[in-house]
C-alpha cells in the first residue's frame, strides 16, 4: 500500500500556457486537476464539475482547439499549450456567433451544460464548418443536457454554423 | 478529488521500465489518464508515483511496412480515428476508433492505455483479437510479442510483467479478400456487449476469427464458433450463424450486472454476430 503523501511531499511543476489568449504562469502540483486550477485558482467558473467521469461534458475546455474534460485532465498537461474557456470566447465584448445563436434559439434552460456545449460546438465547427445533423450528433454525443431535449441545441449550432459560413 | 502523488518523467522506455522495477506497486504508468485518473479519483487505487510516458518519442505513429501495420501504443483514439492509413487498410478498426466513448475521451485516451488498463467494457481488445494483432511488450532488457488473445487475463489484468510497457500494436495488413467488422451494443455509457468477426471470403469463408468482449471479465476468442463457420459457403455460413452465436454467447463468460443479465448479454452476442456477418460479407 502506498504511503499517503502530505503537503511536505509537494512537488511543484512550473507551467506556462496561454489562457484565453493571455500568457499564464503558475506552479502546480502533479495531482492538481485542470478544472480546479481554472475554477479555484484562476477564478474562471464557466466550466462546471458534474459527473466527474468524462461522461457529461459540463467541464469541457478546449486545449489547442480540441475538447477535453477538465475534470480528468492533470493541470501540468497544459504546459506550453493554449486553453480556451467560455470566458475567452467573446471578442471585445462581442459574443461569439455560437453564444448569440444559443440565446436566439433558446439553446439552454438552466445553463449548467451550456459552456461545455458551446465550446464543444466551437471545436466541431472549427474543423467542420458545415456539419450534417448526423455529424453534429456524433460529435456532441458526449455533452449531456437535462433540460432542453437537445432539439434547440442542435438548432442553435446549425444556425451558428450558417452564420459563421456567411461571415467568412 | 485526487490524492497527492509524485510525477516521474522518464526520457525513454528503458528508463520507464527501470522506474517500474524500482517502485513496484507504488508506481503506475500514466498515459492518457482517461481510466486511471477515474479510478484514482474514486479512491479505488492509490499510487505514490505516476510515471508519465506521454512525451516519449517514437511510440505514437501509425506506419505500414512489410505486410504489417504498426500502431504506436501512445496513439490517441483521435489520432487513430483521423488516420488515413487506418481508414484505408483497417476500416473496421478505424470505425471502432470513431466510436470509442466520446470526443473528449478520444482526445486524451490512448490505444495502449486502453489495452493495458483492461477495463472489461472496452472496445479495441475484442477486434484486435479477431485481427490477429500482436502486442509488443518492452522493458530495459528487451522486448517480446504477445498475441492479443493471450494479453487479457482477467478484468483489469493483462499478461504484461510488472516492469514491461506496451509499446506497439502490430496488425497484419488484411488480404484483399479479408473482411472484418466490430459491433457493440449498450444502453449505458459503456458497451454491454462487443462482437468482432473477421474472415477471408474467397468463394467460401476461411480464416474465420470470432471474438467477444464487454459481456464478461475480458475479451475472448471463440474457436468453437469459428469452427462452425470455417470452410462454409456464404449461404451455409449464414445458416450456421444462430448456432455460432449461441456458442459465442456461452463462451463470452457473460455476467449479470448493471449492463444486463447474463441471458440478455448472451442473446445480444448472437444478434451482433449475425449483424457483423451481414456487415462484413456484404
Amino acid at each position: 500500500m502506498a504511503r499517503p503523501m502530505t503537503r511536505h511531499d509537494a512537488q511543484l511543476i512550473p507551467i506556462s500556457f496561454t489562457l484565453n489568449g493571455r500568457l499564464q504562469e503558475l506552479d502546480v502540483e502533479p495531482h492538481e486537476l485542470l478544472l480546479d486550477v481554472v475554477r479555484e485558482r484562476l477564478g474562471l467558473t464557466g466550466a462546471k464539475r458534474s459527473c466527474d467521469v468524462q461522461v457529461c461534458g459540463a467541464c469541457t475546455l478546449l486545449v489547442d482547439g480540441r475538447p477535453v474534460s477538465a475534470c480528468t485532465t492533470l493541470a501540468f498537461e497544459v504546459r506550453g499549450r493554449s486553453v480556451l474557456t467560455i470566458e475567452g470566447l467573446a471578442e471585445n465584448g462581442k459574443l461569439h456567433p455560437l453564444q448569440e445563436a444559443f440565446i436566439e434559439h433558446g439553446g439552454f434552460q438552466c445553463g449548467f451544460c451550456t459552456p461545455g456545449m458551446i465550446l464543444a460546438a466551437k471545436a466541431l465547427l472549427d474543423e467542420n464548418p458545415a456539419p450534417t445533423e448526423a455529424e453534429l450528433k456524433h460529435f456532441m454525443h458526449g455533452n449531456i443536457c437535462r433540460c432542453t431535449g437537445y432539439k434547440k441545441i442542435i438548432e442553435s449550432i446549425m444556425a451558428a454554423a450558417k452564420k459563421m459560413r456567411v461571415k467568412v | 478529488m485526487l490524492r497527492r502523488f509524485r510525477l516521474e518523467e522518464p526520457g525513454s522506455i528503458s528508463e520507464a521500465s527501470e522506474l517500474l522495477s524500482r517502485f513496484g506497486e507504488n508506481a503506475k504508468v500514466y498515459a492518457g489518464g482517461t481510466e486511471l485518473l477515474l479510478a484514482m479519483k474514486e479512491g479505488l487505487v492509490q499510487y505514490e508515483r505516476l510515471i508519465n510516458v506521454k512525451n516519449l518519442k517514437g511510440v505514437s505513429e501509425v506506419t505500414s511496412a512489410d505486410g504489417m501495420i504498426r500502431i504506436g501504443a501512445l496513439c490517441t483514439h483521435h489520432e487513430l480515428e483521423t488516420s488515413a492509413l487506418l481508414r484505408d487498410k483497417l476500416p473496421s478498426l478505424h470505425k471502432l476508433e470513431q466510436n470509442v466513448a466520446n470526443v473528449r475521451v478520444r482526445q486524451s485516451g490512448t490505444l495502449g492505455g486502453n489495452l493495458c488498463f483492461a477495463e472489461p467494457h472496452a472496445d479495441p481488445g475484442t477486434l484486435l483479437i479477431a485481427l490477429a494483432a500482436k502486442l509488443v511488450a518492452e522493458k530495459s532488457s528487451g522486448k517480446r510479442e504477445i498475441a492479443a488473445e493471450d494479453f487479457f487475463v482477467d478484468a483489469y489484468e493483462t499478461s504484461l510483467q510488472a516492469d514491461e510497457l506496451l509499446t506497439e500494436i502490430r496488425i497484419p495488413v488484411p488480404a484483399p479478400q479479408a473482411r472484418s467488422a466490430y459491433l457493440k451494443f449498450g444502453y449505458l455509457e459503456r458497451p454491454s456487449v462487443g462482437v468482432a468477426l473477421a474472415f477471408k471470403l474467397n468463394g467460401g469463408l476461411s480464416d474465420v476469427k470470432v471474438a467477444v468482449g464487454c459481456a464478461g471479465p475480458a475479451p475472448r476468442r471463440v474457436p468453437e464458433a469459428e469452427a462452425l463457420l470455417n470452410g462454409k459457403s456464404r449461404e451455409e455460413a449464414a445458416r450456421s450463424l444462430v448456432e455460432a452465436g449461441a456458442v459465442a454467447g456461452r463462451a463470452s463468460q457473460a455476467i449479470s450486472d448493471l449492463h444486463g443479465s447474463q441471458d440478455y448479454k448472451e442473446h445480444i452476442v448472437g444478434v451482433l454476430l449475425k449483424r457483423a456477418f451481414q456487415a462484413a460479407a456484404s
